[in-house]
């Protein structure tokens, strides 16, 4: 199994389409605008990995970032 | 209204007007794609299409060579009179202008408003689920966004079919007959000039009287004009975009029986099922024009024409999407362009989102088994937003 997961999004590119949120609301959050952050430091809880691949497999604009620590 | 004459080369001559466009683009956008990733014609006074997902990506990121001031492609590019922020703002005027509009339509916004849209599905199928067979568009999905709409601004939802008269006339309409839009754009602002007028009498608590006590970044009250553009955006955007995706939906799984059953007997599957009606149909094409010439997709596009931004065009190329051609309604990797990419991504796509997965969620309960009606033929509208204007359908197993 591979490190645990930490997800960061690019707030340059993110234009609040929400998706991330909806598909994992445990790691991401809204802020008054739409615009989403990662929960926290980014750290992915065990269990949630696979939420993070498809949070970003459905970022319309490529604003997630997953890496493994 | 002038005619266009028809196609007989979609490739050099595309015109997104022509009947056999209207009826079922996707072979002709397959054509384009397969010839260019930017394909050019000399109607609309010079309009490109890009035909890929990454040729539409790209422009859409593109606010250096692309300006938004105009969002329809039409016979004629009269001088800019009637702007509405944000979606014809450029930067720097545009996020300031889209920010205000941002909070009201969040998806914890949209919750508070969904029980009013399930009552409103509730009460367009209590008026026709005894006569066994509906005009799903006339009598369903017609009516559930501009109810909403008009419900978040705060103007009486019985003016509804004066809405959706303005809306056809500048969309559609308007594509080729100037004086119809303009007299359109001229009678829908005097109609929010009125409502302003009562706001500053007695106050109430909606989206005119956010956008009325709005303050700019030097804390004065926005100008007359903005306000009212951008009110007109709300109402336009806000009406026959998602009828056109509720209707797209309804009609899918009105001859699609095997996703309709599996919906039923999977509700769970209800968000990726929506994500993939709004790729596989999305309803919304924008338009940019070319402010300098630059390249796109290797393709030289040159300043002076304008751009059909087909959003739907992107959701179909097969490098971006697998099956591109197939719903799959639990496809798990979709990052489809229904609402746009970049800057000017739709303001109401949580509100769009939440309205089609009520309308289809209510439908089912009490409509499980539809089916086209032979007898009657469907009627999909023309122009800048794709979606059926007439859908017949039977209920009950036989059907």
């Amino acid at each position: 199994m591979a490190g645990k997961l930490k997800i960061h999004i690019d707030q340059d590119k993110c234009q609040g389409h929400a998706r991330c949120k909806a598909l994992a609301p445990e790691l991401f959050e809204l802020d008054e605008f739409g615009n989403a952050h990662e929960t926290g430091d980014g750290s992915v809880p065990a269990g949630l990995e696979d939420k993070a691949w498809l949070a970003k497999a459905n970022c319309p604009e490529i604003a997630i970032e997953v890496t493994e620590e | 209204m002038p005619e266009h004459p028809p196609v007989t080369d979609w490739v050099h001559d595309f015109d997104h007007t022509d009947p056999h466009w209207t009826e079922n683009p996707y072979p002709i956008w397959d054509e384009l794609r397969a010839a260019s990733p930017v394909v050019h014609t000399d109607r609309f006074l010079g309009c490109y299409m890009p035909t890929t997902y990454e040729a539409v990506r790209e422009i859409a990121h593109d606010t250096t060579h692309f300006s938004s001031r105009r969002v329809i492609v039409r016979d004629v590019r009269p001088p800019i009179t009637n702007t509405a922020p944000p979606i014809t703002s450029d930067p720097p005027e545009h996020k300031p202008a889209k920010q205000l509009l941002l909070p009201p339509f969040t998806p914890d916004a949209m919750k508070k408003l969904e029980p009013r849209v399930r009552a409103i599905c509730n009460e367009l199928i209590d008026e026709f689920i005894a006569e066994g067979k509906c005009d799903a568009a006339a009598r369903y999905t017609k009516h559930i966004p501009v109810r909403a709409i008009a419900h978040m601004l705060g103007i009486p939802e019985k003016d509804s079919d004066q809405f959706i008269k303005w809306i056809h006339e500048i969309l559609e309409l308007g594509i080729k007959d100037d004086a119809t839009m303009m007299r359109a754009v001229q009678e829908m602002t005097g109609y929010f000039h009125g409502h302003i007028e009562a706001r500053k009498k007695n106050p109430t608590d909606d989206l005119i009287t956010t956008m009325m006590n709005a303050r700019d970044k030097s804390g004065q009250p926005l100008s007359d004009g903005h306000v009212l553009g951008s009110l007109r955006l709300l109402l336009i955007a806000g009406i026959d975009t998602t009828w056109s995706a509720i209707g797209a939906s309804l009609w899918h799984l009105a001859k699609t029986p095997a996703d309709r059953e599996r919906l039923i007997a999977e509700p769970e599957l209800m968000p990726t099922a929506i994500e993939e009606l709004l790729r596989a149909y999305a309803p919304v094409t924008m338009a940019r024009e070319v402010m300098k010439d630059t390249v796109i997709s290797g393709c030289p596009v040159k300043s002076g024409n304008m751009v059909l931004l087909s959003f739907p065009s992107a959701n179909r190329d097969p490098a971006m999407f697998p099956d591109a051609d197939k719903v799959v309604i639990d496809r798990k990797e979709n990052r489809h362009a229904a609402f746009g990419l970049g800057i000017h991504r739709c303001v109401g796509s949580n509100l769009a989102r939440m309205e089609m997965t009520v309308a289809i969620e209510e439908w089912l309960k009490r409509i499980p088994d539809f089916g086209l009606d032979p007898a009657s033929q469907v009627r999909w509208s023309e122009g800048t937003v794709r979606g059926p204007r007439q859908l017949p359908v039977l209920f009950g197993k036989s059907a």
